[in-house]
């Protein structure tokens, strides 16, 4: 049947244009603008979906997504909101909890073991015996998801946006609107975002009917889609408050960040249940609900009503209901009509039979309400059940309190109090920048909301401005809003406080009473407010039974605080796009057309090795192959870069490494190596001296930002004559290496590379191929080496020229991974690789490096402590020839069956045909030649040696290669 | 995200800066016992109060020193690099 009501005069369905949705197969007509619960019970389908625990089934209570009733899933997307998720045409749509459908779910008979299902079963019953658990598990598992994803899942993300404004308004009901008018008129740029599909909040829907108020809806309406002053976003949920009102608002098109001068939060309320035995039967909702549902969709939310009631807000929702053609059997007041104002007058005028001091004690029903049963209040506030009343209904309409949205407000950290005279929590004072505004503001009078939203609108304008505005706010109200304990015991149970969770009252009061008495520890245990709507329609009603269970006030009591997001917030969304920086060098198009395969270097991209053999060993073998007998060549433009300056200079070097720099020589280079207060070693890399007052010092790529700020500050802390700058990016480097290195490179500059003109460890500026340049002689890789610093823009011309001119000797350029088998091989340390967050030089064998008689450098005085208490040592070790294992780093040392330390580097080196590697010896007695346990993958030990260090030429000739006369070639 | 106004680079998002820790000043090594470098090295002080703290703004590269509140988390006002120097 259709339920179906004549045109409504704020409807926002437009009737000319129907769509088609299939619920679970089920062909279901609607029209546009119709949300999926809408155009369900317009067709008279009113069961949404199943409880999560029970499987019960469940109508639209809230409707408004604080329930997690409606809850459907498409191919593409799981977590679909029925109650305000829009029915588009075509759309595919199943319940998420349920085996079989919503009617015939497998599981729909569990309430009759609710019995075993006690409040915490989870941590009591499933945890013996030990050995079921990986059978509860799979259970579990199985029955606790919601929603089925879709492993083929697309990645559609969303873009993030920024916004900008003075006012933010959060809530489009009446005192939004007027918040926005307000600091519109006043000058201010306002951005006005509502949840729901249209703007008007309650205005359209509680006094949808109420003639007082239309001239003041059709004037902010107007105002507020016309000014120019006002973006009104729709659909848009404000989903937290970060630190100066930075808001995320989530629209559907992505995520919105906004930075607002001020923000008005006009959030309004949530409806909350009454607690009977069986409140969560189909048909039983909440009176605001069914203002929805007739205002906005025109959809008739039963033909005959109950109603529990306890605010004059429930009569005027029974003065709607009449309205729209809904009989009312009877209203249940839980205390006296007479109180409730002009409208309770109204209501009985028109026949409808009220029961003063009366709750709502049960609902009887199986798929549907059919009959609900008012018993009498005794002075305890309980029901006596032996004074019974029963009216036949298909729909049961409680109005009976209210909880403000007071999301933002907690994460704002406002000063949060239970009004007793209104019922709900409000926030007594705010931080600066913040305003609250209406009913969450406990200001309720229709026409006080819209002076109370005005008024924080000028305050807020003002405020944006930095002036402050005298403005009286409308006073609170005096009337009491919300029941203090809308809550009714039953025997038979059944009568549930969380919708989502199917926590009924006993569970509650059995956590507590099990010693989980604090809102924050029975939350937990007993997973009140957990379920998809977070608390919404349950938080409220806990506190209070817990409130009432310890004898403690609702301030005392205290409540959970909802951290963001206000709404469930789809990850692609959350996402956003993909920003991800890319630093390349110069030579980049050339590591390209050399088959480069890149690796993640930080920011930075790094050729990884040259796709030139058949397999990526092979490659890099042949690389190094290329290095050790011919020339190679290598992008170092990572490194990082900077130079310091002044006449501090030498001092600031001299603080900043272990090493001595103040007796360099001017055109020689040193070793660098850095370690931070704590003796840790955070760097290394190469210092040359330009001049006496000029320094120019590398470091690792990876440390090349933090390495600068902390030059740059310590000159600053120190007060020192010297100025450092950064110029990674602006120039490149690379270094040319192999035997064959200082006979081709003569060719192309002007710089006398002969031994005696330019040592090993020399430093010199001239020119390659015409470019400016720094020569400097490293030996990382532990070959005859020159490392080319050049403008960035001169680099690659430089790097092309050198590979063409260099042809003759196959020069192959080499990536981080030949590098890295080098530098092995030659036994030098990488930072971060060889070291981790505690190693001190001592430790990593190089206390050559440490020049503790200097006066003072970074560390000093922690490596003078640490020196006696060295552990460990940095060790190389060799497999024997032939060995067959695949040792990998991070393996660990074993001896006696106790850990003895951890690879840190380990390859196999073509150059010794053997494994060989790095490795921390937790042993201080172990010396070269001993034998050591590692334990592979498999777990298998197997032994290595000890060796001195470096494997490759222990002597530094082929560096310094004119030391046996062969003038640079090496035989 | 939290906003650092600052009197010569203007308001800008806390994002674009890097935390560079309380203004501390370092014991003369040589005057001090291990105990007392080693709680200069590993010890902080978490209590809540006015801090003066280092703050290096990334994209123009300045280091700033700001007294701030860590208990409200409100800057209070930029200090002189000269306030927080010392001599080794």
């Amino acid at each position: 049947m259709s339920y179906r009501l004549q045109e409504q005069p704020l409807e926002w369905i437009d009737r000319s244009k129907t769509i088609n949705i299939e619920v679970e197969g089920k062909p279901t007509r609607g029209f546009a603008g119709d949300t999926i619960t809408s155009a369900m019970f317009a067709n008279g389908d009113i069961h949404v979906g199943r409880s999560f625990k029970y499987h019960r089934i469940r109508g639209p209570v809230t409707f408004a997504n604080h329930d997690g009733n409606a809850l459907f899933q498409t191919s593409e997307a799981t977590d679909i909101r029925g109650d305000v998720a829009p029915a588009e045409d075509g759309m595919k749509l199943h319940a998420v909890n349920t085996i079989g459908g919503v009617q015939n779910d497998k599981f729909r008979f569990l309430g009759l073991l609710s019995r075993f299902l006690v409040v915490g079963f989870y941590y009591k019953g499933l945890f013996k015996p030990r050995f079921m658990r990986s059978f509860y598990e799979r259970v579990i598992r199985e029955s606790a998801g919601l929603g089925k994803v879709d492993l083929n899942w697309r990645n559609k993300r969303k873009s993030k946006r920024y916004g900008f404004c003075d006012v933010l308004v959060i809530g489009a009901g009446p005192a939004g609107m007027s918040a926005a008018k307000a600091a519109a008129e006043a000058g201010a740029q306002v951005m006005l975002v509502d949840e729901n599909a249209h703007i008007g909040g309650t205005l359209d829907y509680q006094y949808a009917n109420d003639d007082s108020v239309s001239a003041a809806r059709k004037e902010l309406k107007e105002y507020v889609l016309n000014s120019d002053n006002i973006e009104v976003q729709t659909s848009a949920v404000a989903l937290g408050w970060y630190s100066d009102n930075w808001v995320p608002v989530n629209t559907p098109t992505g995520i919105i960040k906004v930075r607002a001068k001020q923000v008005v939060m006009a959030t309004g309320l949530f409806e909350q249940p009454s607690i009977f035995h069986y409140n969560d039967l189909p048909g039983v909702m909440m009176a605001s609900a069914a203002q929805r549902m007739i205002a906005r969709y025109a959809v008739k939310p039963a033909e005959v009503a109950a109603m529990v009631v306890a605010n004059e807000d429930g009569y005027r929702a029974a003065l709607d209901l009449l309205k729209a053609g809904v009989k009312i059997n009877a209203i249940a007041d839980l205390e006296d009509h007479e109180t409730r104002g002009d409208l309770a007058k109204q209501v009985k005028a028109q026949g409808v039979q009220i029961y003063d001091r009366h709750a709502i004690y049960e609902v009887e029903g199986k798929k549907r309400v059919t009959s609900a049963t008012l018993c009498p209040l005794d002075a305890n506030g309980e029901c006596d059940a032996t004074r019974r009343t029963t009216v036949p209904c298909d729909g049961v309409f409680m109005s009976v309190g209210w909880a403000p949205v007071t999301h933002l407000l907690f994460q704002c950290k406002s000063d949060i109090k239970y009004n007793a005279e209104i019922g709900q929590f409000r926030a007594e004072s705010m931080p600066e920048g913040m305003f609250a505004a209406g009913r969450v503001n406990g200001v309720f009078d229709i026409n006080d909301q819209m002076a109370d939203g005005a008024g924080a609108g000028q305050q807020a304008a003002a405020a944006a401005k930095g002036e402050t505005v005298d403005v009286q706010r409308p006073a609170l109200t005096t009337i009491r809003q919300s029941h203090e304990y809308p809550i009714f015991r039953h025997p038979k149970h059944k009568n549930f406080i969380d919708f989502d969770e199917d926590i009924q009252l006993k569970d509650y009061i059995n956590a507590a009473k099990e010693g989980f008495d604090n809102i924050e520890l029975i939350k937990r245990f007993s997973t009140n407010g957990m379920g998809p709507s977070q608390g919404k329609h349950s938080n409220m009603n806990g506190i209070r039974i817990l409130s009432k269970f310890t004898g403690k006030s609702i301030d005392e009591t205290g409540t959970t605080t909802a951290r963001p997001m206000f709404h469930p917030t789809p990850i692609q969304h959350l996402g956003g796009r993909r920003f991800r920086a890319e630093r390349v060098s110069p030579m980049q198009q050339s590591h390209v057309e050399h088959k480069a395969v890149f690796m993640e270097a930080g920011a930075w991209l790094r050729p990884e090795y040259y796709d030139t053999e058949p397999t990526r060993l092979e490659s890099i073998h042949a690389e190094a192959k290329a290095v050790r007998t011919g020339l190679g060549i290598i992008d170092v433009s990572t490194l990082g870069k900077i130079e310091i300056f002044g006449p501090d200079a030498a001092e600031m070097m001299d603080r900043i490494c272990t090493m001595r720099m103040s007796n360099m020589v001017i055109g020689k280079t040193r070793y660098a190596l850095v370690v931070d207060e704590a003796g840790v070693i955070t760097d290394d890399g190469v210092v040359v001296r330009y001049a006496d007052d000029h320094f120019y010092y590398t470091t690792t790529s990876g440390s090349a930002d933090p390495a600068f700020r902390t030059v740059q500050k310590q000159i600053l802390e120190w007060g020192l004559k010297c100025e450092a700058v950064n110029r990674t990016a602006q120039l490149a480097a690379m270094n040319l290496a192999g035997p064959e290195a200082r006979n081709k490179l003569a060719q192309f500059t002007d710089i006398d590379l002969s031994e005696e003109a330019f040592p090993y460890l020399g430093a010199r500026t001239g020119h390659v191929f015409g470019k400016p340049v720094t020569l400097a002689r490293v030996g990382f890789v532990g070959e005859l080496g020159y490392e080319i610093h050049c403008l960035a823009g001169d680099a690659a011309e430089i790097w092309n020229n050198l590979l063409k001119e260099c042809a003759d000797v196959n020069i192959r350029p080499f990536g981080v991974e030949c590098q890295r088998l080098l530098r092995l091989e030659k036994g030098h340390v990488i930072v971060t690789q060889d070291t981790d967050g505690l190693t001190n030089p001592w430790e990593a064998g190089m206390p050559w490096a440490v020049h503790m008689k200097k006066d003072f450098f970074i560390g000093q005085r922690s490596l003078e402590i640490l020196k006696p208490l060295q552990s460990r040592t940095l060790h190389g070790f060799m497999f024997p020839e032939g060995f067959k294992g695949e040792p990998k780093e991070c393996h660990l040392l074993i001896k006696d069956g106790e850990l003895n330390g951890r690879i840190t580097s380990v390859s196999f080196s073509p150059t010794f045909n053997r494994w060989l590697g790095l490795a921390y010896v937790d042993d201080m007695e172990a010396k070269i030649g001993d034998g050591v346990q590692i334990r592979l993958d498999d777990g298998t030990l197997v032994e290595a040696e000890l060796v001195s260090l470096p494997f490759y030429d222990p002597e530094g000739k082929r560096q310094t290669c004119d030391v046996d006369g062969t003038d640079g070639k090496v035989a | 995200m939290k906003l650092i106004d600052c009197p010569y680079i203007g308001a800008r998002p806390q994002s674009e800066f890097v935390y560079g820790h309380e203004v501390r000043q370092m014991p003369k090594p040589s005057e001090v016992t291990d105990k007392e470098w080693a709680e200069y090295v590993f010890c902080r002080h978490g209590a809540p109060g006015v801090k003066k703290e280092w703050w290096h703004h990334v994209p123009s590269g300045i280091w700033f020193v700001f007294e701030r509140d860590t208990l409200t988390d409100k800057f209070i006002r930029l200090v002189d690099i000269a306030e927080v120097q010392y001599e080794l």
